[in-house]
């Protein structure tokens, strides 16, 4: 038994190849929010589209992609769709799987989010005489953000691990990078501690951003952490039917 | 749109909800620089009339034009066809709304709620939209609040400010949907006063009230709408003292005791 290596795990800590491996991560991880954001945006809006098209053509978006695990579907996209003549590079693979699959479930938040807005707002808006996409970036959408940035936040913080899935189609992100200098080094344990710690010191970061969001999104409404007035009126009813 | 067009003419307007048959056939004219205030009791159809005239709500019969615009819709052999999203927004554009709950955008500044349809609708510069909205916003009698989140403000003072957001489109028409009914009665002075010195200055207004008092004081007609239907349309002082139906005298028999 060999135990544990203490100078081995602060020699790995700062690994450049396992740094590069991290960074990839991150690269990747805000590449995917994006792409999940904007897709989640378009099925959000088409979910709450009034016509019923759009509306079943993202309701089946949402289901397919939710109701397959990702690993499935980053192997399918890798692996199985050049038998159709698809040939997709590793990145490429790994952003549209993961850009598919984080889209489909940031579109549930986004459209809490949506719900959220009273319907005043969307009448004072129209009253002023904007247009549909003026009326979401500047008064909807803003107000929105309040109640998405906290899922929204957990879910980017899944996301970092969530990459780590992509090393089974051999994208070099940290898990993989891991992996490989193990093969090399033999140190099983130090340097999987040291891509756990990477990890805790990519999500501990990400709250620090998450909490100076929310507090930026929350200033117009005072010191007092907001509560959604649905949810104050829920509790009143709920106390006026006892 | 011509100065000699009314600023509103709506003809046989009727409106649905489902099967509820909310306005039954309303035909009203109103001059530019007329102050109509809109009575009647509630779930008359007054406030959804107020939200047809800017197509808020959409109509299933009849017409409406708001200072030559047929609102929200186009003119075709097989009758009216709605307009696209872009096209009603442009209508609205100079048809201003103060609502009954404010409806202030509670994450913008006071000065941010008064810019935001110059800015963004206008495409006016910032700075010459926030110095325009000074100026509105001394006009309501709010020149210190500019910087102030309507969640910092009294009920009076986010209505003052609606009315100051909605005058920032210059609009030919303000609407007013139970301006004061959502206010502390204390309150309710400091936003009839904006509304009767807008009145003074010619501002054409359509304003559905419980204010008797300002009817009296400013209104040139009062009209009366009772299940989906005028049912009277007269000058203010005939209309209190002399009503000349059944229903508008239990109205005001109702409202007045």
């Amino acid at each position: 038994m060999a135990g544990w290596d203490w100078a081995a795990f602060r020699k790995y800590l700062l690994n450049p190849y396992l740094l590069e491996g991290a960074w990839t991560t991150v690269w990747l991880s805000v590449a995917v929010m994006a792409i999940g954001l904007v897709l989640g945006l378009i099925a959000a809006l088409m979910r709450l589209s009034s016509h019923r098209v759009p509306r079943d053509i993202a309701r089946f978006y949402i289901w397919l992609m939710r109701g397959t695990p990702l690993l499935v579907q980053l192997i399918i996209i890798y692996t199985g769709l050049p038998q159709v003549g698809i040939r997709l590079t590793v990145v490429q693979s790994v952003l549209i799987g993961l850009g598919l699959n984080e889209g489909a479930y940031l579109a549930e938040v986004i459209r809490a989010g949506i719900l959220s807005v009273p319907r005043g707002q969307f009448d004072a808006a129209r009253g002023v005489g904007m247009p549909y996409w003026t009326m979401l970036r500047v008064v909807i959408l803003p107000q929105a953000a309040r109640v998405i940035i906290p899922p929204l936040g957990n879910n980017f913080n899944g996301l970092l691990k969530t990459t780590s899935l992509a090393s089974v189609i051999s994208l070099e992100e940290l898990l993989r990078r891991s992996q490989m200098l193990i093969q090399l080094e033999f140190k099983v344990l130090e340097i999987f501690i040291v891509a756990a710690c990477y990890y805790l010191a990519m999500t501990t970061l990400w709250g620090v951003v998450q909490r100076w969001l929310e507090a930026y999104v929350g200033r117009p409404y005072g010191p007092s952490p907001p509560r959604p007035a649905r949810a104050i009126e829920g509790t009143l009813l709920e106390q006026d039917a006892r | 749109m011509a100065a000699t067009d009314p600023a509103v003419e709506a003809v046989g307007v009727h409106k649905f909800y489902g099967h509820l048959h909310v306005l039954r056939g309303i035909d009203l004219e109103v001059r530019r620089g007329q102050v109509v205030v809109v009575v009647g009791p509630s779930g008359s159809g007054k406030s959804t009339f107020l939200r047809c005239l800017n197509h808020l709500e959409a109509i299933e019969r009849g017409s409406i034009r708001v200072c030559g615009d047929l609102v929200g819709y186009r003119e075709t052999p097989r009758g009216l066809v709605e307009l696209r999203d872009a096209e009603i927004a442009r209508h609205r554009r100079r048809i201003g709304m103060v609502f009954q709950q404010f409806n202030l955008f509670p994450h913008l500044t006071a000065e941010g709620n008064v810019t935001a349809g110059p800015v963004h609708v206008l495409g006016e510069p910032r700075d010459a939209a926030a110095a325009e909205s000074r100026r509105l916003l001394a006009l309501v009698g709010l020149p210190e609040k500019a910087q102030a989140y309507p969640g910092q403000l009294s009920g009076g003072q986010q209505q003052r400010v609606a009315i100051a957001r909605a005058l920032a489109m210059r609009p030919e028409i303000l609407l007013f949907d139970e301006p004061t009914s959502a206010l502390d009665p204390e309150m309710i002075s400091e936003v009839l006063d904006v509304m009767v010195a807008l009145s003074r200055q010619g501002m054409t207004m359509i304003v559905v009230t419980h204010e008797m008092g300002f009817a009296r004081a400013v209104a040139h007609r009062v009209v009366f709408v009772d299940e989906g239907r005028i049912v009277e349309d007269a000058a203010p002082a005939e209309f209190f003292t002399r009503p000349r139906t059944e229903r508008g005298r239990a109205f005001l028999d109702k409202i007045l005791h």
